[in-house]
């Protein structure tokens, strides 16, 4: 069964070794999906698989066959920009742009958790259904997504202009 | 025309203009975008995942590079089989000192303007080995994975000799040749005696850690050799002295290197140039195939030197009311004999303060590691957490605001050089964010308390010099659609710089924003800039500067006898509206297109070097700032979280509000990482890195970093281009003495020892 990658069908590789990572980039560069240290500790690699956020340096290419893809460059459709790509332009998310691949499909994921209840370090009620959106809850949840310019403060002002506001 | 129309039109400079002879005409009224909050211009793309960045262009018939390092410090290669690597499915090529080809040694930086190698040893040329980590042989297979695995089946044995220990070495350390050029020991009067002569006094000694740069994107390049020429996709803060270098070690002209560089995923200091460019482009070289090396996480800390260790000694006498009698700064680094960093960590006590007496002096001992490099404010981050805590130890001693105390030992000349400053307005920004910060007498140390965690708050100066280097030049070309293309081999590793350019080079020609384009990256540019001193943004200012003259004088040249312009010397004109208009009568405009139709040309190039920084040797150019924070430590953890934290700067012009949020912000989570987490974990007996990876080599995350508050004075230089001093680094300096006196305030626990982790607090 095929992989389904941003909406188009997509053999796995023959060689079981390569990474979901590799596959994306070295495959069908697919360059958008970043590589920062291959190990999960910097989330730079951060896509969508069936909704859920997953670092694909982690991933074996051949354990995705029959799930879907998204990478960054699904989220825009056409020409338009995902919201969330445009409020990190606006709120300057980003500086050297190489971890915002990861941090926006992340964040992406992330939203997704706390509108199904996932509880995180910093959450106080574990059995709520859902999770409300807070400072605290946003940089706990986006903290494995490193960023080494510093972006840290516009990329959870965009977070909270596209989700919090929406949710308001 | 209205004198306000006129007033926008900005003057062309005389022929042999330098800052030293007034006023870049910019910066005389604050007008256009200079200032405003523009978003980057490069954002679609990387937002999109569009930005090619150096390990993501594909060359035709490209191979994959795997590396193995070494596992000794010191001491040499005993045997070594290669053949099984050799017979791995898909291997190309294993390359090891014995097939390497002869390659010249890097030139090191600061020998040569283009100068770029982080190291001068000879890469792969012998069975020595000099450094825990040194590349010993390179694999080239058709498929990442079939290098990996083939790097691994390469057997190595060594005969090693103990690596000196810093403990020892430390007994006979040296004299570096100079700091960055400057000399190494700077003395005013006798300040040892002053300082026991002092009626208060602090001397205090602080260590800082080792530090490595960790920028997200691993170093990476995709290279390949067409003949003699080499065609280079590279992740560079310097792109005309990565490839001056190049030619260097491979003993071809410089012309014959083309290396581009668009989009850098973050530098700091540390994307310059190592040895996995030299084995990457020999192994090409010999197997005739296009290569792509990408350091693992790994390889970076194996390859790409950090910040060295620092202990350092500050002492401060001072008059019962704080006025410094004596000022003290020393200490020692490590190095390698084959670097030129000595980590300058005692300039900002040569510049910062008023003192009877001066004496700074640094000393280095030479360890067998990896040459260290610049990181980020090289010398002021780590020299500040020293100077600026122990401002903060004397002001307690003498029971005074610390802020009142740095305003009581400021100076009205610099210091060490008696040379007057360009622009200093320090007491502003102190004032200006005090109140902001709501800045008041602090309660007793260890004395505020809220639930489990106690509260405290500290502050501290920030400070960096300024740079221009000389070498800077760039090219306009202006077509006959009024578009302006500026080509400059800059480089932007998330800086702004292509944006901040483009608002100063539009504002200067009189262009809207979308009719200036900005071209970077590329050697094959004319002139030489880096990435490094804090110093593009008045760089390529300086540059353009000269280059509009020629521009004007040219287009002058091709204006018609009916052209409103005709006669008109560049003195007497400017840029506004799309054209040229005379300064004093501004209702004598043409368009730039006009007056290239009439001229029947499509475009015109001219190509100008910048004055030579003539400033720096009049004057004391120094950005500054002052740093305000609010910790809180718990009671029981001692766990440290840094709540609030306040920026005010001095750096003269502000372009772009936006971008330049975003490096002061940057600069002081960097900060944070260097006071509460970062530590290279190096291990003495075998000289080798033990946390080379982001899950043990703490940066700061998203819950580690508040909302960070900024303001700035935004007075513009009257020296710099554009007026502005830059602003790359001073964002990390202070910072971590900010933290330290905080922690200090919220605990009455001193930490002279970063990082401050909780155990040191217990």
């Amino acid at each position: 069964m095929p992989m389904m990658i941003n909406g188009r069908e997509a053999s796995v590789p023959a060689d079981p070794r390569v990474s979901l990572l590799d596959f994306l980039r070295e495959h069908l560069e697919l360059y958008g999906t970043k590589k920062g240290c291959n190990q999960g500790a910097c989330g730079a690699c951060t896509v969508l698989v069936d909704g859920e956020r997953v670092l694909s340096c982690l991933a074996l290419a051949v354990q995705y066959e029959g799930r879907e893809v998204t990478t960054i460059e699904g989220l825009a459709s056409g020409g338009a920009l995902h919201p969330l790509q445009q409020a990190f332009i606006d709120d300057d998310g980003f500086q050297c742009g190489y971890c915002t691949p990861g941090q926006i499909c992340s964040a992406v994921g992330m939203v997704e958790e706390l509108r199904r209840g996932v509880p995180s370090h910093v959450t106080d009620d574990l059995e709520a259904t859902e999770i409300e959106f807070s400072h605290d809850e946003v940089r706990e949840r986006m903290s494995g997504n490193l960023c080494r310019c510093g972006a840290h403060n516009g990329i959870v002002e965009a977070i909270n202009h596209v989700y919090a506001e929406e949710r308001a | 025309m209205s004198t306000e129309d006129a007033g926008r039109a900005v003057p062309v400079v005389a022929e042999d203009w330098n800052p030293t002879a007034g006023p870049d005409p910019l910066v005389r009224a604050k007008h256009g975008l200079i200032g405003a909050q523009v978003s980057r211009l490069d954002g679609p793309l990387k937002v999109r995942g569009e930005a090619r960045f150096a390990a993501e262009y594909v060359m035709d018939g490209m191979v994959y590079a795997a590396l193995r390092y070494s596992t000794i410090a010191r001491g040499r290669i005993a045997a070594l089989d290669t053949s099984a690597a050799e017979d791995a499915d898909g291997v190309v090529l294993v390359m090891t000192y014995r097939n390497a080809p002869r390659m010249q040694p890097p030139p090191l930086f600061l020998t040569d303007p283009k100068a770029a190698g982080g190291s001068d040893l000879p890469v792969m040329q012998d069975d020595s080995i000099h450094w825990n980590g040194e590349p010993v042989a390179i694999v080239l297979a058709e498929t990442q994975e079939q290098a990996d695995h083939a790097a691994t089946a390469i057997e190595v044995e060594y005969e090693s000799s103990p690596p000196r220990t810093f403990e020892e070495a430390r007994a006979h350390p040296r004299t570096p040749d100079s700091l960055v050029g400057q000399p190494v020991e700077v003395l005013v009067g006798d300040a040892e005696a002053a300082l026991i002569d002092a009626p208060r006094s602090v001397d205090l000694t602080y260590r800082t850690p080792r530090h490595n740069h960790n920028a997200i994107e691993p170093h990476a390049v995709t290279l390949g050799w067409d003949g003699d020429d080499l065609i280079v996709h590279d992740a560079s803060q310097g792109v005309t002295g990565h490839a001056w270098t190049f030619a260097q070690v491979f003993g071809i002209d410089e012309e014959q290197v083309h290396l581009t560089s668009p989009y850098v995923g973050g530098g700091f200091g540390g994307k310059t140039l190592w040895s996995h460019h030299l084995v990457g482009a020999a192994a090409s070289k010999l197997a005739g195939r296009p290569v792509r090396v990408t350091l693992s996480r790994e390889g970076v800390y194996r390859l790409v030197g950090g910040r060295t260790i620092t202990e350092q000694r500050v002492a401060i006498g001072a008059d019962d009311d704080g006025h410094f009698k004596a000022l003290i700064h020393t200490g020692i680094s490590t190095m390698t004999p084959h670097n030129a960093l000595a980590e300058q960590f005692t300039f900002p006590a040569r510049h910062m303060y008023a003192t009877e007496t001066l004496k700074t002096d640094q000393q280095v001992v030479d360890l067998d590691m990896l040459s260290n490099s610049f990181m980020r404010a090289p010398g002021e981050s780590v020299g500040t957490f020293a100077l600026e805590s122990a401002i903060d130890e004397l002001a307690i001693e003498l029971d005074l605001d610390p802020i009142e105390l740095r305003i009581r030992n400021e100076p009205d000349k610099d210091p060490s050089t008696g040379l007057p400053y360009s622009s200093r307005h320090i007491v502003d920004a102190w004032r200006a964010g005090a109140e902001r910060f709501g800045w008041a007498p602090r309660a007793q140390p260890g004395t505020r308390r809220e639930g489990d965690w106690l509260i405290g708050t500290g502050c501290a100066t920030a400070t960096y010099p300024y740079h221009r280097f000389p070498g800077g030049a760039a090219r306009i070309t202006l077509d006959k659609t009024g578009q302006a293309t500026i080509a400059v081999p800059a480089n932007d590793m998330g800086m702004g710089t292509s944006t901040t350019q483009t608002i100063v080079t539009a504002d200067r020609l009189g262009l809207p924003l979308e009719r200036v384009t900005v071209a970077y990256g590329d050697s094959s540019f004319p002139g030489n800039l880096l990435a490094g001193g804090s110093s593009q943004t008045a760089s390529i200012a300086g540059a353009v500067i000269s280059a509009q003259r020629a521009l004007v004088k040219q287009l002058l040249a091709l204006a018609g006898d009916e052209s409103p312009l005709a006669g008109l010397t560049a003195e007497e004109v400017g840029g506004r509206d799309e054209g040229l208009c005379e300064l004093a009568d501004p209702t004598r405009w043409e368009s730039y297109a006009e007056i290239l139709n009439w001229a029947g040309r499509d475009q015109v190039t001219v190509t100008a070097s910048a004055s030579d920084p003539a400033e720096m040797q009049a004057y004391s150019m120094h950005s500054t700032g002052a740093i305000f924070c609010q910790v809180r430590v718990n009671a029981i953890t001692r766990e440290t979280r840094v709540d609030r934290v306040l920026g005010s700067y001095d750096c003269g012009r502000i372009i772009n509000a936006k971008t330049a949020a975003s490096q002061f912000r940057g600069g002081i989570i960097m900060g944070i990482g260097l006071a509460l987490m970062e530590d290279t974990n190096f291990d003495e007996r075998t000289a080798r890195i033990m946390n080379p990876s982001l899950a043990e080599y703490h940066v700061p995350v998203h819950m580690d970093v508040p909302a960070i508050e900024l303001m700035w004075t935004d007075i513009p230089d009257p020296y710099a281009p554009a007026g502005a001093r830059g602003i790359g680094e001073i964002g990390i300096t202070g910072v971590a003495a900010a933290v330290a006196n905080a922690v200090y305030n919220a605990t009455g626990r001193r930490v002279r020892d970063l990082p401050i982790t909780l155990d040191k607090l217990l």
